[in-house]
């Protein structure tokens, strides 16, 4: 530990806090980047298989492997796949659908129920690459802030789309939705929808930090709301190593969700809002953060409680 | 107490910015898909393809059916294109519909926005073909009829009725289409060799007329139509044609 | 002033007139065109594809073709066009165009195995003449071989007979028109000593009864067609008859469509005749003042190989039904045998001798050939009751017979085309004569053509193995002398043998008596039948194969030397349509790159060769005749010095720049502006092109084939002749006195052909008084009986394949498929099949089948609907595809007597990918 002039940092438990140091060696810098490389490698491999069953014909058992696109898909030519939300819009114009779709909708849901809504987000949705790529520019070039929205904007757009999937009559946010847009001009050939995604580039760049995914998606609003009491997958949180240094907090793009006394007592980060994009977790020097299963933890958290008040007790 | 004013005021305040913004943004959005959707009627869609607005709500613009054409015909409209935008459809011109028996488009819909009750591709209504006589080579006289000769529902959705020439010893056979059979596949714009097709498949409602409510079409062939009739010879008669109704009533008198 | 109604009613019919008539152009566009058309430069031509001979207008502007119109003065089709003649402006600018010489080389040497490599003309050349040293020392005049075309212009087909014929003293020169018009001819030499059709396409606005026998004109002649519809439309009591082996876009108009079974025609023929004499309707006083009845042999084989030995093995079957048959039941009824008898083809070496017959002997044979026998054999539609078939052809020999009716028999390659092609021919004179209804307007059996010049170039110039200019042929010793005296030849330089017809220079390569071959506008190895033995030949065969042509297709695929050949409008020429006229045109521009007219090919290559080379004693394999020594051509130097040349001189001094030619000079006010690059290339001052059609018009001048002089054809006001003409008159009907100069007055009719007028007689089984007769005058009434098809279906090969064309490609595709409109309108060649026979095969619709024979196998689409509605047991597939190649799948059988391929029936299994 070294003593400088400044009055040294302490935790909660009253030791020095530590800083996160990025490793020398490209080993343990990968080993850093493993989450995001990750989902890199889940998004585009995503794309992949939509882009190489549209245009290379991929097939397994001469079945087409993956077809469609986010919106809606079907796996091997037997199970269907589809966008809950964007079915919930078409449900709310009144349009009866086949059950395929509606089939494929919950399945999807219930996939999500299980690894948290938002996962979408940071796992799957091509956007998702862009917006963190204006979120490093922006860190990078020292981008400050134009102004203020609420991070609950998000969820007033999202009743904006259904409210004028009834009044318009057609699903209202698959018309204009950049991820749409994207995903499908990625398959199906670019037409100008690089404007719509260079569009969301911009705004995250230079108006607003996280101004799309963290404001405005009406469709990671949905995820958010998807699994947010049910999702399995989950950020533990060790609440007896943090030393409140902060670093989780910076690195994270929904920072809102690293409410750490309420993590502390359910031992995780609860919110549906967290993408379980894992950059947190390599962060923790203490490594007070890390993935883990709902069950685990809050059985854990019983366990460690019952503990506590004995201890207390006595 | 004050203090609470002041908040509810300003709830009040926030209410109704929040209120006006959403209002605001919806009427935008609202105004921009009623104007994509407007681009809609341009669509010559795939086959089973469901009536506009109709189309539009049920399409969630999955691309299956693009996938599922073995011609490569369809396509999904990108931003920028005069189409809704991510929903499918197809420029005859470049590469029509070859109206597969089985329909494996129609099947690919996952939400029915092809609708499953097109059972038989020639029922299939994805547009009209409508002709334009001014350039069409046959309606010139020219022995074309490419339109007819590959035309998948020959005979029924284009026929070729002959029309004398009159100028020479030549008869015109001249391609007609008929709504009730041409399934909208655009082979014949396809194929129409005039260096802008002559013959073109668009959305029905961009061309089709309607009669009024209030009357029915009836025909009853003419057992008679082939015999010679003593009046062939002389169909109008001369009280009737030669005179105006004016001339008729006041006769004697200008006379 | 007040306008009555009826007034009002003219102008509104005026006006709907005008739109029907449609020529509704706005006056932006008018306007437009007009600024356009200002520096155009406008001239007549001729339509390059079929027989039917449209005259179109050609716009150029430096040095390219920049718009065409149907020609409005032009009788055949008042500037119309159908959609092939519409793009003629385009089919110049294919992106392939060939542009100059290649030649397979290796290390800079010509290789058979090498690599298709740019080389100079002289190069080309120099390879050409040593070859064809080599070929010619080897195997002497008969070791060369010409492919001819019907689509030559009347020049070149000239330039290129003479040289072979005169020059090298081969008849190896056969056209591409053997498999298009030599059933037709045989059939016209054979029943009126003459070429060529009596009527004229006037005949369609004369007549009340048209019947199609095998010919699709409503795709294959559409302005012809377009002429029978306006007569069907304006004329109530017109009736068109379809007959045919599959409904096709003729039945569209057609009031009764008649589906029979592929060879049945000779059965269905005999049915009208036999009604003919059982309701005597036969036209005595015609008949007995200008006919006579005659027959000939039956045993005279398919015309295949009389040996196995280049045969494939699945092949073998076949091959040897050529020497025996066993007769099928309906041929024994229909020539009075017994089934099951086995008969030896004795007489294929003279399957065209025939003998007079009496009345009594012909109505004995056409006796069998009742409505019940008829129907069972002919019924083509196995869905069709055989009532209602019987009750059709009852309703065919009614208006045939119908007194009051005039009757146009139209055909072309239903019959043409046909194992018994001639005999088919001569039935449908048989019945117009008995019935006398021929040579009158509107009595007519009228043979149609496929190409634009089969009857200018291919059938008057004679670029055949056997004939001569004029109806002469090379086996009559009056006719070569004729042909000598014109051409100032010593006696005895042409060769009596007639050549190899175009199938058989095919077996010539194959079995190696051919080692030099010429293509010249044409396309023989993707139009020549049973093509994988061809084109092994041309590829592993010890020969040198030479292909003339504008676009590359499979025959320059296969060459060893390709020589870049201008395009109709880039040459001086003239075609002969259908109902003989000739029609000339001037050259519109300039050839691309070193591409050359074939003219100049064949004078520069004669250039090359002196007397000396080719005037000496020459070896001919078989040659049998009078005055000649046996296998023997003698040496005529001697004679020819003494005719004033020199050993030294060249076959193009001797043959064409003579004296009597250079009179003819360039340039001529005639070619007004108009450029001649044959002429400057050559380096001459003489115009080639006008010398040569008039030292060719010197053969028919006063003998039935007159022409007129070749400015004439070049005036403005006309648009093309229908020879003969004669005292600047075209004749109209010929053997009519009333149009024909040539009939001898009095007479009425007189069919006055030279050719086969004497004659021996006999009975139905041969002859029997050897003492010839001459029948000055007289056509003949041919019984031809049925006969079976060399070749049908099987447990084993279960389908009929028929094979044609399509309205929007020309013959093998070569320029139509250069022109992207019609490549996109019909991209490919499908295979039209019974729905019914699709499902069993377990196909459907755009599926892709295979089509195998005993010979080859290719792949193609399957359509099930569509212009062509195939019977069951039958398919169609057209031959324009290249990549569709079904020549490598038809059988290469031909008629004896004409030697045409039959392309229309062979047996072929369909099964899926």
């Amino acid at each position: 530990m070294t003593h400088g002039s400044r009055q040294p940092e302490t935790g909660a438990g009253g030791g020095p806090v530590r800083k996160f140091v990025m490793p020398n060696t490209l080993a343990g810098k990968l080993w850093v980047w493993r989450y995001i490389i990750l989902r890199r490698v889940s998004q585009i491999a995503l794309l992949l298989l939509f882009f190489g069953t549209a245009h290379w014909g991929w097939k397994v058992a001469d079945r087409p492997l993956l077809a469609g696109n986010l919106s809606s898909s079907e796996l091997l030519g037997v199970i269907p796949m589809a966008d809950p939300f964007a079915v919930l819009q078409i449900l709310v114009t009144q349009s009866i659908l086949e059950p395929r779709v509606l089939i494929g909708a919950l399945l999807i849901l219930a996939v999500y129920a299980i690894v948290g809504g938002r996962s979408f987000c940071a796992w799957v949705c091509p956007v998702n690459m862009v917006t963190d790529l204006a979120g490093w520019l922006r860190t990078r070039l020292g981008i400050s802030g134009a102004f203020y929205l609420s991070r609950n904007t998000r969820y007033t757009v999202l009743a904006l789309a259904l409210a004028v999937s009834v009044i318009a009559g057609v699903a209202a946010f698959e018309w204009i939705s950049p991820v749409g847009v994207m995903h499908r001009e990625l398959i199906y050939g670019i037409g100008l929808g690089w404007a719509a995604v260079l569009g969301v580039f911009l705004l995250d760049l230079f108006i607003l930090k996280h101004g799309w995914c963290g404001h405005l998606c009406p469709l990671g609003a949905f995820y958010a709301l998807v699994g947010a009491r049910t999702a399995q997958l989950r950020i533990h949180f060790d609440e007896a190593t943090c030393t409140h240094c902060g670093e989780c907090a910076r690195i994270c793009p929904e920072p809102q969700v690293l409410n750490l006394k309420q993590a502390a007592q359910v031992g995780m980060v609860a919110s549906g809002e967290c993408t379980n994009c894992g950059r947190c977790t390599p962060m923790c020097p203490e490594h007070s953060l890390s993935f883990d299963w709902r069950v685990a933890i809050t059985k854990h958290k019983r366990h460690s409680h019952a503990g506590t008040s004995k201890r207390r007790a006595a | 107490m004050s203090k609470a004013k002041v908040s509810r005021r300003a709830l009040v305040g926030k209410v109704a910015q929040g209120t006006t913004l959403a209002v605001t943004g919806g009427s935008i959005w609202s105004y921009l898909l009623s104007q994509q959707a407007r681009a809609a009627p341009r669509a010559v869609r795939p086959p089973g393809a469901r009536q506009d607005d109709d189309f539009n709500a049920h399409c969630i613009k999955c691309g299956q059916c693009v996938q599922a054409c073995p011609y490569d015909t369809l396509r999904l409209a990108a931003v920028g294109e005069a189409i809704p935008i991510g929903t499918p459809y197809f420029i005859p011109r470049q590469i029509p519909c070859y109206m597969c028996p089985d329909i494996p488009c129609r099947k690919a819909c996952p939400t029915g926005a092809l609708d499953s009750v097109l059972e038989d591709i020639n029922e299939a209504r994805m547009g009209l073909a409508v002709i334009d006589v001014e350039h069409c080579l046959s309606w010139q006289g020219l022995r074309c009829e490419i339109c007819h000769r590959e035309c998948p529902v020959q005979d029924q959705a284009i026929t070729v009725e002959l029309l004398p020439r009159r100028v020479s010893k030549h008869a015109m056979f001249v391609p007609m289409v008929h709504s009730a059979h041409c399934t909208g596949c655009g082979i014949c714009e396809n194929a129409c060799p005039t260096e802008e097709a002559a013959i073109r498949v668009v959305p029905p409602g961009l061309v089709q007329g309607k009669l009024g409510a209030h009357y029915r079409l009836q025909q009853r062939p003419d057992t008679l139509r082939d015999q010679k009739s003593p009046d062939s010879q002389t169909p109008m008669r001369s009280n009737t044609v030669e005179t105006s109704a004016l001339e008729y009533l006041n006769e004697g008198e200008s006379r | 002033m007040t306008t009555t109604r009826r007034d009002f009613l003219k102008t509104s019919i005026a006006a709907a007139t005008a739109a029907t008539v449609g020529i509704p152009l706005s006056h932006t566009v008018r306007a437009q065109a007009a600024k356009a058309d200002g520096d155009w430069r406008w001239d007549k031509g001729v339509c390059r594809f079929c027989g039917v001979g449209c005259g179109i207008m050609l716009a150029t502007k430096n040095g390219r073709i920049v718009a065409t119109k149907g020609d409005p003065d032009a009788p055949v089709n008042r500037g119309l066009n159908c959609i092939k003649g519409y793009f003629n402006g385009k089919i110049l600018y294919g992106k392939d165009r060939l542009t100059q010489p290649l030649m397979r080389t290796q290390n800079g040497k010509f290789d058979k195995k090498g690599k298709f490599t740019p080389v100079t003309w002289e190069q080309a050349f120099d390879e050409m003449e040593r070859q064809l040293r080599k070929a010619h020392q080897e195997l002497g005049p008969t070791g060369m071989a010409i492919f001819g075309s019907g689509q030559y212009t009347i020049q070149e087909g000239y330039a290129s007979a003479k040289l072979m014929k005169a020059g090298f003293r081969s008849n190896n020169i056969d056209p591409n028109a053997r498999h298009c018009m030599a059933s037709a001819v045989a059939g016209f030499i054979q029943t009126f000593g003459i070429d060529e059709p009596a009527g004229n396409y006037d005949d369609i606005e004369h007549t009340d009864t048209m019947v199609l026998w095998g010919a699709n004109m409503a795709e294959m002649h559409p302005i012809l067609w377009s002429r029978i519809a306006d007569r069907r439309l304006s004329a109530e009591q017109t009736r068109v008859v379809n007959i045919t082996t599959f409904r096709n876009m003729s039945s569209d108009l057609a009031d009764l469509e008649i589906i029979i079974r592929p060879q049945s025609d000779l059965a269905l023929q005999n049915y009208i005749a036999r009604e003919i004499i059982q309701r005597e309707a036969v036209n005595w006083d015609f008949v007995e003042k200008h006919c006579v009845f005659a027959t000939g042999p039956y045993d005279i084989g398919a015309g295949m190989r009389a040996t196995g030995e280049f045969a494939f093995a699945s092949e073998q079957d076949i091959q040897a039904k050529e020497l025996v048959r066993t007769l099928d039941k309906f041929e024994a009824v229909g020539q009075r045998k017994r089934a099951g008898d086995t008969i030896k083809q004795q007489n294929r070496g003279a399957a065209g001798r025939h003998w007079t017959i009496s009345f009594e002997d012909f109505k004995k044979a056409v006796a069998p050939y009742d409505v019940d026998f008829v129907a069972e054999l002919a019924k083509g539609d196995a869905d069709e009751s055989i009532d209602q078939f019987k009750d059709k052809i009852k309703q065919l020999a009614d208006l045939y017979i119908d007194a009051n009716r005039k009757v146009v028999s139209f055909w072309t390659m239903g019959f043409n085309q046909h194992q018994r092609g001639t005999w088919v021919n001569e039935q449908t004179y048989m019945n117009h004569l008995l019935l006398g209804k021929q040579a009158t307007p509107g009595n007519s059996a009228f043979s149609l053509t496929g190409q634009p010049s089969a009857c200018g170039t291919a059938r008057e110039v004679g670029t055949f193995a056997h004939r001569l200019p004029a109806d002469m042929v090379v086996f009559n010793p009056k006719h070569r002398a004729r042909a000598e005296d014109l051409w100032k030849l010593p006696a005895q330089t042409l060769n009596p043998k007639v050549g190899s017809h175009i199938t058989k220079i095919m077996r010539d390569l194959e079995d190696g008596s051919v080692k030099w071959a010429w293509v010249q506008v044409c396309n023989p190895f993707q139009c020549t039948a049973n093509a994988n033995h061809w084109i092994k030949a041309a590829r592993e065969m010890d020969n040198f194969i030479i292909v003339s042509d504008a676009y590359p297709g499979i025959s320059a695929k296969v060459a060893d030397l390709i020589l870049p050949s201008a395009m109709i409008f880039e040459k001086w020429g003239g075609y002969g349509n259908a109902e003989r006229r000739t029609q000339l045109w001037r050259e519109q521009v300039p050839p691309p790159g070193q591409a050359r007219s074939d003219l100049w090919q064949v004078l520069e290559f004669s250039k090359r060769f002196k007397l000396k080379d080719v005037w000496g004693e020459q070896k001919i394999p078989g040659l049998k005749s009078k005055g000649f020594q046996d296998g023997v051509l003698p040496d005529v130097l001697a004679a020819a010095q003494r005719l004033g040349y020199s050993p030294e001189s060249t076959l193009y001094e001797v043959l064409f720049a003579s004296a009597e030619n250079k009179k003819h000079k360039w340039p001529d006010p005639l070619a007004k502006d108009h450029d001649n690059h044959t002429v400057k290339i050559l380096g001459e001052d003489w115009f080639v092109e006008k010398a040569l059609f008039e030292e060719y018009a010197a053969f028919g001048r006063g003998h039935m084939h007159d022409l007129a002089p070749f400015d004439v054809y070049y005036r403005d006001d006309v648009r093309g002749l229908k020879w003969p003409v004669v005292n600047g008159k075209e004749t109209q009907w010929r053997f009519n006195e009333k149009y024909d100069p040539y009939v001898k007055s009095g007479s009425g009719f007189d069919f006055y052909g030279p050719a086969l007028k004497a004659l021996p007689s006999g009975d139905l089984d041969g002859v029997t008084t050897a003492e010839k007769t001459a029948l000055a005058g007289k056509a003949k009434i041919f019984f031809r009986p049925y006969a079976a098809p060399v070749e049908e279906p099987d447990a084993t090969y279960d389908l009929w394949l028929t094979t044609g064309r399509v309205l929007e490609h020309w013959h093998s595709g070569t320029m139509t498929r250069r022109v992207p409109e019609l490549h996109r309108a019909v991209p490919t060649a499908l295979m039209y099949i019974h729905p019914a026979d699709a499902k069993a095969r377990g196909l459907k619709r755009k599926d892709v089948a295979w089509i195998e024979s005993r010979r080859g196998k290719i792949k193609a689409v399957v359509e099930t609907k569509g212009r062509n509605t195939m019977p069951k047991g039958s398919v169609f597939v057209p031959w324009f595809d290249e990549g569709v190649f079904i020549n490598k799948v038809t059988l290469d059988a031909t008629c004896p007597i004409s030697k045409q391929t039959d392309f229309k029936k062979c047996a072929v299994k369909v099964y899926k990918t």
